[in-house]
């Protein structure tokens, strides 16, 4: 072959100048495009190149704004232009003169018209609605060839919105009589369906008739649509299993036209198009699986020509045997298959047979046995892509035994890799492995310590924060944990004397952390030293601040036992270090180093702030924010813009951007589902610090309203058996504040969600059945078997167990564990019930001062003492490695610095002085209105009931004062009637001179204005109250919206006055119980998508925390409970009239493991955030 | 105000965004799908370039010598295919030509290795008809010359990322009528 390359080298350049005697010679060098061509062949530079290029985008700008080129002329400037392109070129001057082209010319020139459209413009581009007209045209036209081309570049790209312009035109050329049309036509539509679904959906059934058209080709076009929607929802289509078998089984049988075949196998790609859609189908089916078992094993029967293409199929057939119900059989025959693959001494067989080998290894762990010599010989194989696979095939079969060596083959992959892509998804893996299959502590310590010199600045931030966590949290057994603390600090020790010079920066504040943390486990180790091996590590060159500060943490972690107290040896280094870094431009780095140098001289307060080897397990976070509430309301007050979720607004970003400029996978994740888990979490993140609240005062919290919460619980199970769904009028759980009689929403809610049901007792038995079964299989399978997806094997723990702990990690799924760690770590932190330390009561019992001095806008100038120390502890006692996580998940600096700020202006809901919360039936919407001047708002003249008759038998909230001043008093109540919220805001005129003109304004965006009246008043008499109303809806999932507007109004003797207002509306107010049997909630469950799991905290009264757990949550949230059987509940809701979203919650090692599904993203997070709340607070 | 708009870019840039975002969510990766058919030289200049996804023209040149550069450096007993970011490259080569095409990780490597051939097959079929220039020998040449229609006929085949057609005559129909047109 090679001799034949240097062939076509030598004689390129002839052959160009060989003119038009040669084939080639039509486009001879004497045209314009051929002298292009010669000049393109004959660059040697770059710089020439672009020279050329510009030479000639300026020619063909020339020729194509002429009015005398010729049509085949312009057609030649495309080609030309296309050729720029290519070299990187833009030839924005062309784009408008191919769609002239495509428009005026005819037969070829229109075809490379089309072309360079298609090649010039991306699908958003706005020149492509100029081309609307032209396809419409040629759709329309009696010239075959341009219906073909208009249907072409149609299912190549097409403005979206003109879809339904052209969709009729297209779905005639469905009964079109050439196979060609009908062809195309069915790829223009699977193209609609990809881009606009919902447009198509009335065609379905005509895609039925593309899969029995008498042509081959048009059915293997529609196959593209089915494979597309089978993948979306393969319940739907089970039933033309057969069909696809059918066919299969035609084609494999030869009953295809000759022209077919390629290389005498018939209709490869069909076949495996054809296969991919089996193995969908089959999937999870037995009775489907069934179906295709023959055709299935006369594939592999068949398929014995020696030629790549059938290894292709092969391959295809290997994966549907081993994604469908499994048949001993075909598995044996397959295993076989898959042997001689990955025997083969062709390379790229080889290649598939460990790609198929990884695929089936987790069902058929013997296979891997038995190719045990080939695997090894592939991992020391030349060929790098080769050693890759079998790494990747290693790890799926890894465990404690043979752990070690696939960690070292690993890291010495590792150790020659260049590709960044490659090392940060080793680096996860080894990461991954050494976490759960860790033989030893020493082993543990010295692979991380590898990944994490290894990871460089490519270091996924997970992967440190995972070690810490691991560190931190300890096991069982306190004295594995203790050695292995021990061994992280003495290989840490051991490797700073040595001076090591360009050591990671995560590498860095992992050593920094630990040491700080565990160097006092070590008898002989003295702090000072340590403390030198640090200090010497700030002098190290290129330290980021990041590091810095974790430097500094550890550092005042250690100064405590005299090493830096002034007096014993005069300024040590601690005050050395803590003076240098006092002066330091970063705010975070000063910040320390003050606190530093407050810490190292005040033992005592050292050893309050930062008391030694403490657990961290009683921490509480306060997830919901709620003490940044006040200065939230205050910001918004002072206009600004309110928060949107993440997901919210990259829906919006989506929407501006027209162009995506991303390439390829990196671009994608951008999407809903890490957003979704960046909106979960981020909350959390930033809250660590806040809610200190100590166990004691919980328990006196909970002991306070443990009774109302047993009235909560429903009865399931009674002495008889099963109960049927009702519920007994509660009483109402709360004290009411205010004179007007508003009863708290539970009563009513209970009886409006579940409607009487008086079943006769078979059908309740039926029921039962069916909800014992689906719970069965989720508690044995681990709750994903709902999604009809095989859970990975074996929930294979965190190498250190934890009782309460391994089941919240356990839900990251072996598959992609370790992605979001800190956030299990984090909500493992909320659920966790621990008895209270020290620290914390005299955190809380020292806050509210605090609080109430600093309030929110709290500055470094005004920050007294203690709640400096309050910010160190934030960040650096080892009650709160929470806070050092998420410092090395993010930019370290900004969390701790908001670490530090919420410190100081954190509100302990619980803590003892203040007394707790007293309005507990409250729905969390109002309790984040709770305006600044609370107190003297209470007393607003509200004689009668104000509630217009009509809304009086509604749920509703109480009635709560916004804003008032001398002469008049605005409150709101909130109606939550079924297809709205209305929100009634009552203008109360003071005992003075009566108001004129008062009017009212409100702006409610996102949140949809369904009707408005009572908003202008003439005038209100004095003690008068007018009433105004909105009815409101929401249509895309909001967790919170901020309603804010003013009233104005004009006094008598003529001065206008006006009132600012502003309330916040909670998801709750607009979500409605969703009444739903349980075979109607196990059917919805399977049709939507959009899911997020998360474990919350648990209450726990003294009997039955799942019942009272989730008669709060529907109390406060307005859920429908559908059913409780065991420690599983099922819950559905609506969000008005429009989205359902459902909730399947269970008890799981202590938490309640929830997970949500919708058929809308977002509406999942944002209830989840509200259910996160209610229970918290409570 | 100032400090608000802090907690809004922490939360917005600092927490979320940044750190996860290097690998895909698996949902994404089910989509079998071609995403770029490259033709190349042995000097690694493009003389084909198709893209089934978006990707800016000032990406392409860097995007493409990258996919040059794994592929031409392998040897001839290296196996065809080649991790590229989060997906494979399958490469063949015909005397100085290579054809590299772009694939999900989900995608079945060989049928796509082997519909590169079928390409090169039906390449050769038209040219044999319209050209006595031998294609197997100048691929290079006779693709420079005809870009047009080798996308026409790769626009046959390959359809926004999926295999359409790979019947030799059917491929070719369309592109011989427009000729036979050209010539009348």
């Amino acid at each position: 072959m090679s001799d034949v390359v240097e062939k076509t080298l030598t004689a390129l350049p002839g052959l160009l100048s060989l003119d038009s005697q040669t084939g080639a010679g039509k486009l001879s060098s004497s045209t314009k495009l051929g002298n292009l061509i010669r000049s393109i062949t004959e660059l040697t530079s770059k710089h020439e190149e672009e020279k050329l290029i510009q030479r000639e985008l300026a020619a063909i700008k020339e020729q194509v704004s002429s009015p005398n080129t010729t049509m085949r002329q312009m057609r030649e400037a495309m080609v030309r232009s296309v050729y720029c392109e290519m070299l990187g070129y833009e030839a924005d001057c062309s784009y408008i003169h191919a769609i002239k082209l495509a428009q005026q010319g005819t037969g070829l020139d229109k075809r490379v018209g089309y072309l360079a459209v298609s090649l010039f413009l991306n699908e958003n581009h706005e020149l492509l609605l100029l081309l609307v007209n032209t396809v419409l045209k040629d759709l329309q036209s009696t010239n075959l060839i341009e219906v073909c081309m208009a249907l072409t570049v149609v299912s190549q790209m097409f403005p979206k919105d003109m879809i339904p312009a052209i969709l009729p035109l297209v779905e005639d050329k469905l009964t079109h009589p050439k196979e060609m049309v009908r062809r195309k036509a069915v790829l223009a539509l699977y193209k609609f369906s990809l881009v606009a679904p919902t447009q198509v959906q009335h065609i379905h059934r005509r895609f039925r008739k593309a899969l029995c058209d008498k042509d081959p080709g048009v059915m293997a076009a529609s196959l593209h649509i089915y494979l597309q929607m089978i993948k979306e929802s393969p319940e739907g289509y089970r039933d033309l299993a057969g069909s696809f078998v059918t066919i299969l089984r035609q084609v494999v049988g030869g009953k295809l036209p000759v022209e077919f075949n390629y290389h005498s196998v018939p209709a490869p790609w069909l076949q495996i198009q054809l296969l991919r859609i089996l193995a969908l189908l089959g999937k999870d089916d037995q009775s489907t699986s069934e179906l295709m078992y023959d055709v299935l094993d006369e594939s592999l029967r068949r398929a014995e020509i020696n030629h790549n293409i059938t290894y292709a199929i092969l391959f295809e057939c290997v994966k549907a045997i081993y994604t469908i119900h499994p048949r001993a059989d075909l598995l044996e025959k397959a295993a076989k298959c898959i042997g001689n693959f990955v025997l083969s001494p062709k390379i790229n067989l080889k290649y598939l047979g460990l790609k198929a080998l990884t695929y089936v290894v987790q069902q058929d762990a013997n296979l891997a046995l038995q190719h045990q010599m080939t695997i090894i010989e592939c991992l020391d194989h030349s060929d790098l892509i080769i050693k890759r696979e079998t790494l990747e095939l290693l790890f799926r079969i890894t465990n404690t035994q043979n752990v070690r060596v696939i960690v070292e083959k690993m890291l010495g992959f590792l150790r020659g890799c260049q590709d960044d892509y490659t090392i940060i998804d080793l680096l996860a893996k080894v990461a991954e492995l050494a976490e759960k299959y860790a033989p030893d502590n020493h082993w543990f310590i010295e692979t991380m310590n590898c990944v994490l010199s290894l990871g460089g600045t490519l270091m996924p931030p997970d992967i440190p924060s995972n070690f810490l966590r691991l560190l931190a949290e300890g096991s069982d057994s306190e004295e594995d944990d203790r050695q292995l603390r021990m061994f992280a600090v003495n290989s840490y020790v051991s490797l700073l004397n040595t001076n090591p010079t360009n050591l990671p920066q995560q590498y860095l504040q992992v050593i920094s952390w630990v040491l700080g943390e565990y160097s006092h486990l070590i008898d002989d180790l003295s702090a000072s030293l340590v403390i030198d091996l640090l200090v010497r590590l700030l002098d190290q060159p290129g330290l980021t601040s990041d590091t810095r500060s974790w430097v500094l943490s550890a550092v005042a972690k250690l100064s405590a036992g005299g090493s830096g107290a002034v007096g014993s040896e005069g300024p040590g280094p601690v005050q050395r270090v803590a003076q240098q870094h006092s002066s330091s431009l970063d705010t975070q780095l000063r910040q320390q180093a003050l606190e530093l140098q407050l810490l190292s001289q005040d033992p005592e307060l050292h050893a309050r702030v930062l008391p030694r080897g403490a657990s961290w397990a009683g921490l509480e976070v306060d997830s919901s924010l709620s003490f940044l509430d006040g200065f939230v309301s205050e910001a918004l007050a002072k206009g600004a813009a309110p928060y949107k979720p993440p997901h919210q607004r990259q829906e919006e970003l989506r929407q501006e951007k027209a162009l995506s400029l991303e390439p390829y996978g990196l671009s994608l994740p951008l999407s809903l589902s890490s957003c979704s888990i960046a909106d979960r979490h981020s909350p959390t993140l930033l809250s660590i610090s806040s809610g200190l609240s100590g166990h004691s005062t919980e328990l006196s919290h909970r002991a306070g309203s443990g009774s109302l919460r047993l009235d909560g619980v429903r009865r399931v199970w009674g002495k008889d058996g099963y109960l049927a769904q009702r519920e007994g009028p509660e009483e109402p759980s709360v004290p009411q504040e205010t004179s007007i009689p508003a009863p708290p929403l539970s009563p009513q809610e209970g009886g409006a969600l579940s409607p009487p049901s008086a079943e006769p007792s078979k059908e309740e038995r039926d029921k039962q059945q069916l909800a014992s079964s689906l719970f069965q299989g989720l508690s044995s399978h681990n709750s994903t078997c709902l999604m009809g997806k095989p859970e990975a094997p074996a929930s294979q723990r965190f190498r250190k167990k934890h009782t309460t702990l391994g089941s919240t990690s356990s839900s990251s799924g072996s598959s992609h564990s370790g992605r979001d760690p800190s956030n299990h770590f984090l909500y493992s932190a909320l659920s966790e019930e621990s008895p209270a330390s020290p620290l914390m009561l005299t955190q809380s019992s020292r806050a509210p001062p605090i609080r109430t001095e600093t309030n929110g806008t709290h500055t470094q100038e005004e920050m007294p003492v203690p709640p400096a120390a309050n910010g160190v502890a934030e960040v650096d006692d080892p009650e709160a490695p929470p806070s050092v996580m998420t410092a090395n998940e993010l930019p370290a600096p900004g969390v701790a610095r908001w670490s530090s700020l919420m410190g100081g202006m954190e509100v302990v809901p619980l803590c003892p002085q203040t007394p707790p919360p007293i309005d507990s039936a409250q729905s969390s919407g109002e309790e984040d209105v709770t305006p600044e001047p609370h107190r003297e708002l209470r007393d607003c003249p509200l004689t009668s009931d104000p509630i217009p008759p009509e809304l009086r038998d509604l749920p509703r909230s109480e009635v709560t004062p916004l804003s008032s001043d001398q002469r008049l008093c605005v409150s709101c109540c909130r109606v939550q009637r079924e297809e709205a919220l209305v929100l009634l805001l009552l203008l109360s005129g003071a005992s003075g001179p009566a108001l004129l003109d008062v009017s009212l304004e409100l702006q409610c965006h996102p949140l949809k204005v369904a009707s408005l009246r009572g908003n202008a008043v003439e005038r209100l008499p004095a003690q008068g109250v007018s009433v105004c109303w909105y009815t409101l809806l929401m249509e895309e999932p909001h967790t919170h919206v901020m309603v804010s507007g003013s009233v104005t109004y004009r006094e008598e003797a003529g001065h206008t006055h006006t009132l600012d207002i502003s309330t916040k509306l909670s998801l709750a107010d607009f979500l409605r119980p969703l009444p739903l049997s349980t075979e109607e909630y196990g059917r919805l469950w399977l049709s939507i998508s959009q899911d997020v799991k998360q474990n919350l905290q648990l209450l726990h009264p003294d009997t039955d925390p799942l019942h009272s757990s989730l008669t709060l949550l529907r109390d406060k949230l307005h859920l429908h409970i559908v059913d409780i059987i065991g420690s599983e509940g099922i819950l559905a809701c609506q969000l008005l009239k429009g989205a359902v979203c459902l909730l399947h919650c269970r008890v799981h090692g202590g938490a309640l493991a929830v997970w949500l599904r919708s058929a809308v993203a977002g509406l999942p997070d944002c209830l989840l955030y509200h259910c996160q709340r209610v229970l918290h607070e409570h | 105000m100032s400090q608000w708009v802090f907690i809004e870019a922490a939360l917005y840039y600092g927490f979320d965004v940044s750190a996860r975002i290097c690998r895909p969510p698996l949902a994404i990766q089910t989509t079998i799908m071609i995403k770029f058919f490259l033709m190349v030289n042995k000097q690694g200049q493009t003389r084909l370039s198709k893209y089934y996804e978006n990707v800016d023209i000032s990406k392409r040149a860097a995007l493409e010598a990258d996919v040059v550069k794994g592929c031409l450096s392998r040897r001839k007993d290296e196996c065809s295919f080649v991790e590229y970011k989060d997906y494979k490259l399958v490469y063949r080569q015909y005397a100085a030509l290579y054809i590299v095409v772009g694939i999900t990780d989900t995608e079945n490597e060989l049928s796509i290795y082997e519909l590169v051939h079928n390409f090169v097959e039906v390449l050769d079929k038209y040219f044999s008809r319209v050209s006595e220039l031998d294609l197997f020998l100048y691929p290079e040449a006779q693709i420079m010359f005809n870009l047009d229609k080798v996308h026409i006929i790769l626009d046959e085949m390959i359809l926004n990322g999926h295999v359409v057609e790979t019947n030799k005559s059917r491929i070719l129909a369309p592109l011989l009528v427009l000729d036979k047109m050209v010539e009348s």
